[in-house]
């Protein structure tokens, strides 16, 4: 077991990067679900006499145009941001994983009109088809949620095809049909396992994405109503004062820029694993 | 006559784990040493360390090797590659892998040429032709403008050895130089590789698993077992009388120095599964061509042909995994060429299948315990409780339930997959390869299980092989198929002994083993 430990603290000693990463999610998954720990000033109504200050002790991103706390509001707008983010990944992940399971394993024409739709979907922007969405479905976090996670179910669709194209032809796939086992049970206790790997890896990925994503929508105002916190409508908020007060939209856009960046690090990690 | 060769006191290891320790061999003109021993043994590692090319995380930790009295473990990296080529060639293992898929293979053997100047860049396709003819490719000028993938595996082979050629070297280390190829074609690679030494008064060392090879080809033997060269001997004296307990192992489990089978033969019973006229096209090609035997019930029956002849289509086609182009399928007495569906997969209960390669025929995510009764809860007619019985019948002990494949090894691996397919008590089991990707020792292990098995559960075996000297141990019946047909087709008595197709007979004094009997 101690050596175990030694090897684990060997590990994590010689990847400084995918530690930071880890610390850097896990203080925003702390701050979505606690943000009262993190900050006492609150993010909708501010001190009018505080307006526009540099980030100082006091307010560590500085303030804005109605003297509310910067640092509230990003803490206070994680647990919207990071909500619209898992739920985007979840729809991609279960719509995309779904169809494509069904094209590799059924085949044939099923497997040909799946994936020329998606096809479609691939040729088309993502953020194109997201803005289409989200002006079909109305405005609202849900609904940019649900338009990001449409747009990036040709991705996992194509790529659990691929792993189940790739798992359907091995032997022992064929050896549990030959013993009787009936199809949904070869597709849920062999093929699905053994093709899951890739596309999990692909889910951390589209998390940063997506995150990406939901805070592009939001700054241009497909997002949470003001004064809703958002980190999206944070970045656009602090737009007109950029000349005068920079803090207002650099700082909330660099821990954006964190989390993509945090999200992209764990998933390579993840990746080089299945690899080792 | 004085040594090229000499490695004394050889060390190895990887990453600190010791592969080859203490090991003497020498080696001289004109002379063959085969290194024989089973998987693990540390034949390869010392057949690398002589090249210089270990593997990364290998080591030379102590001893020394002298190539015509220049020592190697000391050479820097730029004085190897003087050496690699045009003193010392390699001939590889797999001609599926070493050769460069994007580059002709009369570049890939011209490239040696260039390295060490032996040829101007003009003159070295003619010469590079040259080699392949040597190595006897028939028409070069146009094999060496082919592509890997455009050529067979014994023509890939011949291409390995004519780039060991190229560089003129005065050892060639042929490292399991015919393991994947065909018995026939090994015969004849084997053949002329012999001959080119002989004409050009190579030293060979020869590293195999198969003491059958070993016994035809070389001069002197030494057996590898455990990283330890346990006895060196001239070939003949070796064999026939071996010192050593592993060497006597070992000559004991080889299937090519066998003669008698595991059982008594039987050789009429109640018919069990029966076909008639069965063919197969994949497109165009006709890959099984009218195919009829039947295979009885309590016996087995071999289907022998080398790769491409049509015998694991056969076999599926049988067990109803492929679906025949013509002809029909009578099992116990019922036509299930057209089943399908529910009535198919309860036929999957009386009929099953044991792979060739353990290594992927069971799902790496799953638990033994969950893999071997996976048929019987496919049927609800057992739970994993039963999973302790089914291993204790294959010899395994029931520690290894919870254990995944990838910690089995190939022989643990093959047991498991036994005891899945007869966790469902079948009728039929259908065999295709099982012991081919095994070690010799483990072989026989395997086959002996697979008659007590029969014994016991009077099961019927449809045994698909492309190794005569397996089918000799355990078969009643023997069909030998060539390019999709039956050639002949008989109880094993006849077709061993008393061949009548051409074909057969050429299967026959393939086998390796023989030549020495003979002598």
């Amino acid at each position: 077991m101690a050596e175990l430990i030694a090897v684990r603290t060997g590990f994590v000693l010689r990847r400084p990067g995918l530690v930071l990463a880890t610390l850097v999610l896990l203080l925003v998954l702390a701050w979505a679900l606690a943000p009262g720990l993190f900050t006492h000033y609150d993010p909708l109504s501010g001190v009018p006499r505080q307006k526009l200050q540099a980030p100082s002790a006091a307010h560590l991103f500085g303030t804005d145009e109605t003297g509310r706390d910067v640092f509230a509001r990003v803490v206070h707008g994680a647990g919207l941001s990071l909500r619209a983010a898992v739920s985007a990944v979840l729809i991609s992940l279960v719509a995309g994983s779904a169809l494509g399971l069904i094209a590799g394993a059924r085949g044939g024409w099923l497997d040909a009109v799946l994936m020329r739709f998606m096809d479609v979907l691939l040729a088309v922007p993502p953020i194109l088809l997201s803005l289409a969405l989200v002006t079909g479905l109305g405005f609202g976090t849900t609904k940019v949620a649900i338009a990001v996670g449409v747009a990036n179910v040709a991705n996992f669709a194509r790529l659990m095809r691929a792993e189940v194209l790739r798992v359907r032809t091995g032997v022992y796939v064929e050896a549990a049909r030959a013993g009787g086992v009936r199809w949904y049970g070869v597709l849920t206790r062999h093929i699905l396992p053994n093709a899951a790997g890739p596309v999990l890896v692909l889910a951390v990925l589209t998390f940063g994405t997506a995150v990406l994503e939901i805070s592009a929508l939001s700054f241009l105002g497909y997002g949470a109503a003001p004064p809703t916190p958002e980190w999206g409508s944070l970045v656009a908020g602090g737009r007109s004062y950029l000349a005068s007060a920079w803090w207002m939209t650099t700082l909330p856009g660099l821990v954006i820029a964190a989390v993509v960046l945090s999200a992209n690090r764990i998933s390579r990690a993840l990746e080089g694993e299945r690899h080792d | 006559m004085t040594e090229l060769l000499v490695v004394r006191d050889l060390a190895v290891s990887y990453r600190g784990v010791p592969a080859v320790r203490g090991v003497d061999l020498s080696v001289r003109s004109g002379q063959t040493l085969a290194v024989v021993g089973e998987s693990g043994s540390g034949k390869s590692t010392t057949a690398h360390a002589v090249i210089g090319l270990l593997p990364r995380g290998g080591r030379v930790d102590g001893g020394s090797i002298t190539f015509a009295g220049q020592e190697l473990t000391k050479l820097s990296e730029r004085r190897w590659r003087e050496v690699r080529g045009s003193e010392i060639a390699l001939i590889p293992q797999d001609p599926a892998v070493a050769l460069d898929p994007v580059k002709r293979v009369g570049d890939q053997v011209a490239e040696t040429l260039l390295i060490h100047h032996l040829e101007s860049k003009r003159s070295a396709p003619a010469a590079a032709a040259e080699l392949l003819r040597r190595a006897g490719i028939d028409d070069p000028e146009r094999r060496a403008r082919q592509y890997p993938h455009e050529l067979s595996g014994g023509l890939r082979q011949r291409v390995l050895i004519a780039a060991a050629l190229a560089g003129r070297p005065k050892l060639i280390i042929a490292d399991e130089p015919t393991s994947a190829l065909d018995v026939t074609v090994q015969r004849r690679i084997l053949d002329h590789l012999e001959q080119l030494a002989a004409e050009e008064n190579l030293a060979l060392l020869l590293i195999t698993h198969d003491l059958g090879v070993a016994a035809d080809r070389s001069d002197e033997i030494a057996v590898m077992s455990q990283g330890r060269v346990v006895e060196h001997a001239p070939s003949r004296t070796l064999l026939a009388a071996p010192a050593h307990a592993y060497t006597r192992q070992l000559l004991s489990a080889a299937p090519s120095l066998a003669t008698e089978p595991l059982r008594a033969r039987r050789d009429t019973g109640e018919p069990l599964v029966s076909v008639t006229g069965l063919s197969k096209d994949f497109g165009p090609v006709r890959a099984v061509d009218d195919v009829s035997f039947t295979v009885a019930k309590g016996q087995t029956l071999a289907l022998v042909g080398e790769s491409g002849s049509g015998k694991s289509t056969t076999a599926r086609m049988l067990l109803r995994l492929e679906t025949p182009t013509s002809g029909t399928v009578i099992f116990d007495g019922e036509d299930i060429t057209a089943a399908r569906g529910e009535r198919l997969r309860l036929l999957r209960r009386r009929m099953q299948l044991i792979y060739q390669n353990p290594y992927a025929s069971l799902n790496p995510k799953l638990s033994i315990a969950d893999i071997v009764t996976e048929p019987l809860r496919a049927f609800k007619s057992g739970t994993r409780k039963d999973a302790a019985a089914l291993l204790d019948q294959v010899a395994l002990p029931s520690a290894m339930l919870k254990r995944k494949p990838a910690e089995l090894s190939g022989g643990q691996r093959q047991r498991v997959a036994i005891a899945r397919a007869l966790s469902l008590r079948p009728d039929l089991v259908v065999c295709d390869e099982p012991v081919s990707a095994l070690d010799v020792s483990v072989q026989a292990q395997i086959l002996e299980l697979l008659v007590r098995l029969q014994e016991q559960l009077g099961l019927a075996y449809l045994f698909i092989s492309h190794d005569l000297a397996v089918v000799r141990q355990i078969a009643d019946h023997v069909g030998v198929l060539r390019a999709g047909k039956l050639v002949e087709y008989g109880t094993a008595e006849e077709v061993l002994h008393r061949p009548r197709h051409e074909y057969t007979r050429e299967l026959l004094t393939a086998v390796p083993g023989r030549l020495e009997r003979a002598a």
